[in-house]
């Protein structure tokens, strides 16, 4: 008998139930709850006459309506009234039910996607689901980690379960070493570019090769969080010394005994030698550019040393179609350099990239230089309390600020707009975020994805330019 | 939850790839504590000229000529006719509730995204796979012929034309005995209450570091 993946391993370990119609009950070990797929979730517990089912394995916390300034106001700061609401009817409903919150003037307040690692929340081996689809971030310890919709959570807090068809398992595999000034980020848009929007749907990817285990916890799990953007729910890196060593003193990670005990079994979450996935991608690490992407969906991506591609050339109708409309929607030309993409706005943020390593890079890149006098905004939004006061006493804030850029406080911020940082109508930005959908951080706003190196390197420039010229 | 069966609805058809969820419904109407009341700003950005706020009246809103639902042939629609990964992106269960609140009942596509085609199910709403090929025809008849309906059987598994054309299709047994049946499918699973309880119990001893307090 073949061997099991790391997927495999997952899923039998939180098997309650295998039911005879091939669906099952899985076990989820932590639930992250925000404001804005939670509200119905608990009305509807409500309205059932149900109780949570185990109380301590939910955390919440405020982050896609919190603003990014003012906030020792704390909730009253909140200007528009809908999302005030919002935050609020989260605050009331994890009082009511006694969930762990940290509240928007908690300093462990943050996105939930960087708080669950920050906390030792997210520990190897656990299932974890969160009304938000790049909950496939906390795969990178090694987790069974994936979105829900607003029912799913209902359905987790009253039964700490989910009903699941188990998944294929892909391998995406990142051989070799990536070159200077290539990120977690780069790898991640590189894979998309490849595999397509859609080319994990219906996939667990596990992520492995050399490049892959040489990276840090950061850029893990800014390469797990957008297997989303190619489809997959679920994205996972096996654990090694890297992931233990990152768990290691975190608030909610086990102690002495057990914590010698756990990582005896952590250290069994690897795919077998002899596992067979159904489908294997394998890149070579050095062959990944410092990435740009230029239409409305991640995979309309490519290196910094690209150009804009020519409808024309693409054969399929479908896609063709695609580009036309993307680059009508963008204001960019067929064949256009990457390198001339003038920006407005330069965005340093979201789940994918605003962890302290991001912020690092960043600050190396702008250190010594000043924002270009063509942009109309730069922002560094930091993911968590946390992380802003670790980067402020690294000095990091100093070096934003004295470069132009605006130091703001921890949330979702301009990766979706749901607060007051947006983009205006035909404004480009280099952002470190996830998503350049049409309308995501603006009503016609113009998103291109980066790493946050590459984005420092735009601040600095005004227009797209390789961050490793500027590292040189 | 709404049972499903069967329907028979007019088609429209939402002629592009990759429509992710913030084109369904945009993000500052997530804001909504509440899950109805979607409807009116179902493809915001794609059916207005301007740009929707929460808690608006649309009724006066300068409406997009050009898009397909502005349409009085398709004003009643109630099947969208969709492209390759329908649904893509953000979880937000709030783009199944627009679709719903709208009038649809069911979404034909090549491919949908996992999590939107799961939350479809958690809403009385069927998203239906057939092969693209299956789906172009049906495109072009929609275009072809206004008033154009499809009627859809979930006992039977099939997806048949005006002309009798019948096309099968594949669902998963559980989500299907759950909308056929009108299922709470939170009740379903506490049925297994003990089964939960058990496995539970044995991992508190095995893995007892998962059920963590913060230190």
């Amino acid at each position: 008998m073949a061997g099991k993946t790391l997927y495999d391993k997952l899923w039998d370990d939180h098997l309650v139930k295998q039911r005879d119609d091939g669906s099952a009950l899985i076990y989820i070990d932590r639930q992250l709850l925000h404001e804005v797929t939670s509200p119905q979730a608990f009305e509807g517990l409500r309205l059932a006459d149900r109780k949570p089912w185990r109380i301590d394995a939910n955390i919440a916390t405020p982050d896609h309506n919190v603003p990014t300034t003012d906030r020792e106001r704390g909730v009253e700061g909140i200007v528009d009234p809908v999302s005030r609401i919002q935050v609020e009817t989260l605050d009331k409903n994890c009082d009511e039910f006694g969930i762990l919150e940290f509240k928007i003037k908690d300093q462990r307040q943050g996105i939930v996607h960087v708080i669950g690692p920050e906390q030792g929340a997210t520990l190897p081996g656990m299932s974890i689901v969160c009304g938000d689809s790049h909950t496939s971030t906390h795969g990178a310890f090694g987790c069974l980690a994936h979105g829900i919709g607003t029912s799913e959570v209902e359905h987790v807090l009253a039964t700490q379960c989910l009903v699941q068809q188990k998944m294929k398992n892909m391998l995406v595999k990142v051989n070799g070493k990536l070159g200077p000034g290539v990120t977690g980020k780069d790898v991640v848009l590189a894979i998309i570019g490849r595999i397509g929007t859609a080319g994990g749907t219906g996939y667990a990817i596990e992520f492995g090769g050399e490049a892959i285990h040489d990276l840090s916890m950061e850029a893990r799990m800014t390469i797990c969080n957008m297997s989303i953007e190619a489809g997959a729910r679920v994205g996972m890196v096996s654990v090694d010394d890297t992931t233990i060593d990152y768990v290691r003193g975190r608030p909610f990670a086990p102690e002495g005994e057990q914590w010698d005990k756990a990582v005896e079994y952590w250290r069994t979450l690897h795919s077998d030698d002899d596992a067979v996935f159904d489908k294997v991608v394998e890149l070579d690490g050095a062959d990944i550019l410092p990435q740009v992407s230029w239409g409305t969906s991640p995979e309309m991506v490519t290196g910094v040393d690209g150009a804009v591609p020519d409808p024309d050339r693409e054969e399929d109708p479908i896609k063709r179609e695609g580009i036309v409309r993307a680059l009508k929607y963008m204001g960019l030309q067929p064949n256009q350099k990457i390198t001339d993409i003038k920006l407005d706005r330069v965005f340093i943020g979201s789940c994918t990239n605003s962890r302290i390593e991001d912020l690092r890079e960043a600050a190396k890149v702008v250190k010594g230089h000043k924002v270009s006098p063509t942009l109309k905004q730069a922002m560094v939004v930091p993911g968590s309390g946390l992380v802003k006061a670790q980067a402020e006493q690294e000095g990091l804030d100093k070096v934003f600020i004295e470069a132009g850029l605006e130091w703001r406080d921890p949330g979702c911020s301009m990766c979706l707009a749901m607060n007051a940082d947006k983009l205006g109508q035909g404004e480009h930005c280099a952002s470190t975020s996830n998503r350049n959908f049409e309308g995501r951080q603006g009503f016609g706003g113009r998103t291109h994805l980066v790493s946050p190196a590459m984005a420092a390197a735009a601040a600095i420039k005004g227009h797209f330019v390789d961050v490793r010229e500027i590292m040189n | 939850m709404r049972a499903f069966t069967q329907h028979q609805g007019v088609a429209a058809p939402m002629d592009r790839s990759n429509v992710d969820t913030d084109m369904i419904i945009p993000k500052q109407f997530l804001k909504s504590i509440k899950r109805t009341g979607f409807g009116p700003n179902l493809f915001d950005e794609l059916r207005y000229l301007d740009e929707g706020k929460p808690d608006q009246d649309c009724s006066n809103r300068p409406l997009n000529p050009d898009f397909v639902l502005n349409q009085d042939r398709y004003r009643n629609a109630s099947v969208l006719l969709a492209r390759r990964n329908f649904g893509c992106g953000s979880s937000r269960e709030h783009a199944p509730w627009a679709l719903d609140d709208f009038g649809f009942r069911v979404i034909i596509a090549p491919s949908f995204a996992d999590i939107f085609y799961n939350n479809c199910f958690k809403n009385g709403l069927l998203p239906i796979v057939l092969a693209e090929e299956v789906v172009e025809k049906l495109f072009q008849e929609t275009y072809e012929n206004e008033g154009y309906q499809l009627s859809i059987d979930l006992e039977a598994k099939t997806v048949t034309t005006p002309s009798g054309e019948s096309f099968g299709f594949d669902v998963d047994d559980f989500r299907r005995h759950c909308l056929l049946n009108g299922l709470d499918d939170i009740g379903v699973t506490l049925e297994d209450a003990d089964l939960i309880r058990d496995y539970e119990n044995k991992r508190r001893e095995t893995a007892p570091w998962l059920f963590n307090t913060a230190n």
